[in-house]
């Protein structure tokens, strides 16, 4: 899958986040605001980074502004943000 | 009369004797809009004085200027109930020379009856008074309410300075505190902004999750044997807590039961379910709102009390120990049903004891009301970062996710069981909680007590520790 753009998807708001997916030169990189970062910050990244990897996404730089969400959570926020980000653009 | 009246803030604290190493104290009646305490401890920090420390009943939100004063060594000591996180976070990371003391509600008056605690000077916010020191809380354009927490500090105190905006002729009535254990009274333009006195949580809960637990929680108390006339009654001040109210007057209508009292800290929520005539009296150490104040004015059966009266386990009786029920929030639970109050998932210190303590211990039927998790962090843990209220104190816990009871209280188990409540072991509700959130990176410590927590009976029931930087 092909980043071609910028794209985001969720909220700011309590037990969620918003990811935003902008293309990337090589690798996946994550990078993670949060309020319970010291104790998740490891798992959060990493629940970004296998839904990325799972859908076949080599290139990519990922931002969460996280307020407490589970994984489920980032993963479906990460998942629509690269969807969105994969389209092409409209005319 | 001129009778105690001095002009100036500088002028009594000079009148007083203020030396290096004293105690000066306040009470936290006017809540988020108190001007009295930062006003007082400006005037002694530009005075030059320091290694003082600040006994106050509350620490709040109004109260972050002691926070620079106590890198500055100002105050070198704090002994409170409660410490908002914007005094916690300094005190957490280590700048406080002393460890700070914390006491419940109804243990500081017993610590200063005993003298385990001592005030040299106590600073009263009064919203009204007289020339000679008679006092009140329900006259004048800051009136807070009852004078609970400050009756202890005008006993007590060598020197009892009362601080007014309010200054009404001699003699004031109705009278809180009166004149026999005041020194000085001073008037100032403004105790307090009363936007800031009624910050308390006033409406009930939309939050469907709050509401479900709320709901929960009236069905405990229905099925559990207590449900009956003349029952005592208080919640905490949190959302969910207060939310039982709703569901409580509604059970009150189904079966008929009617109340005998209710305990608080009081609002316009309570003040409804007296005029309603679902309880008898109202029992107000301080109010949250200016209906409550309105209503301790106005209707004999709403009745001040002090904060000994409210919560002294330790003397030969209060309104507490005769509870039937409180519903109470918690930060965190253990399996142990130890509750935590003091500090966040972070390790600092936000919270206190407040009243909790006693209330849980006085309590018949002791519920705690939380979510099984809050923004990822777990509410329900093996063991919780400060034991504020012991688990012996605790009857049952309520989540959206199950109901569990602790096994000490005999009999309480089958009898929710047998109504169809939705009952759990508390290691299951610890196991749901963990398998969403994972597993966290602890907090690290020092091995510097910053802070001790005492119980409702003056013992320690846990020490805080400063942060790892």
């Amino acid at each position: 899958m092909i980043i071609k753009h910028t794209a985001s998807a969720g909220t700011v708001t309590k037990n969620d986040c918003q990811v935003t997916v902008a293309p990337g030169t090589e690798g996946i990189e994550v990078e993670l605001q949060s309020i319970v970062k010291h104790q998740f910050g490891d798992q959060m990244i990493q629940a970004a980074r296998s839904m990325a990897e799972e859908m076949g996404v080599t290139a990519a730089k990922i931002k969460i502004e996280d307020k407490g969400s589970l994984d489920y959570v980032i993963r479906a926020r990460t998942e629509t943000a690269l969807l969105r980000a994969a389209k092409e653009a409209e005319a | 009369m001129k009778g105690k009246l001095v002009a100036s803030i500088e002028e009594v604290i000079r009148l007083c004797g203020l030396k290096d190493g004293m105690t000066v104290s306040f009470h936290h009646h006017l809540r988020d809009g108190d001007q009295v305490l930062p006003m007082v401890m400006a005037k002694i920090q530009e005075m030059g004085f320091h290694d003082i420390t600040v006994s106050a009943s509350s620490i709040h939100g109004s109260h972050g200027c002691l926070a620079d004063m106590i890198r500055e060594k100002v105050v070198t000591g704090i002994d409170t109930n409660f410490i908002h996180k914007c005094v916690g976070q300094t005190i957490s990371d280590g700048y406080l020379e002393k460890p700070a003391i914390f006491r419940t509600h109804g243990n500081r008056p017993h610590a200063l009856a005993t003298g385990e605690a001592h005030i040299d000077i106590a600073f009263i916010a009064a919203s009204a008074a007289d020339c000679q020191g008679n006092m009140n809380g329900v006259d004048g354009p800051s009136a807070f309410g009852p004078m609970g927490y400050a009756f202890a500090d005008a006993q007590y105190a060598d020197k009892v300075v009362v601080i007014t905006d309010y200054l009404a002729d001699y003699p004031l009535t109705p009278i809180s505190i009166d004149e026999r254990y005041v020194d000085y009274v001073v008037k100032v333009d403004s105790i307090g902004d009363t936007s800031g006195i009624a910050s308390g949580i006033t409406t009930i809960s939309k939050d469907p999750l709050g509401l479900k637990i709320a709901k929960t929680a009236v069905e405990v108390f229905q099925n559990s044997g207590y449900f009956e006339d003349g029952f005592i009654f208080q919640t905490g001040g949190g959302r969910t807590s207060l939310a039982t109210t709703k569901f409580l007057k509604e059970a009150m209508d189904r079966q008929g039961v009617h109340g005998a009292c209710i305990l608080g800290g009081i609002n316009g929520l309570f003040v409804d379910l007296l005029e309603g005539g679902y309880f008898d009296k109202i029992v107000d150490t301080q109010c949250f709102d200016l209906r409550a104040v309105e209503s301790l004015k106005k209707d004999v059966r709403h009745q001040e009390i002090s904060c000994g009266h409210y919560a002294d386990m330790c003397a030969k009786s209060c309104v507490a120990a005769h509870l039937t029920t409180v519903m109470l929030g918690a930060t965190e639970i253990d399996t142990d049903f130890n509750v935590n109050i003091h500090t966040d998932s972070n390790g600092i210190i936000m919270g206190g004891s407040g009243g909790h303590t006693d209330i849980a211990h006085g309590a018949k039927l002791t519920v705690i009301v939380t979510p099984l998790l809050r923004q990822r962090r777990a509410a329900v843990l093996d063991k919780v970062g400060t034991k504020s209220t012991l688990g012996d104190s605790v009857d049952v816990l309520v989540t959206q996710r199950g109901i569990a009871v602790n096994p000490r209280h005999e009999g309480l188990r089958e009898r929710l069981e047998a109504a169809g409540m939705p009952v759990k072991d508390i290691h299951e509700l610890r196991a749901m909680a963990r398998e969403l959130t994972g597993e966290p990176k602890p907090v690290e410590f020092t091995d510097r007590v910053v802070a001790e927590v005492h119980g409702y009976d003056g013992r320690i029931n846990d020490y805080i520790y400063q942060l790892k930087r």
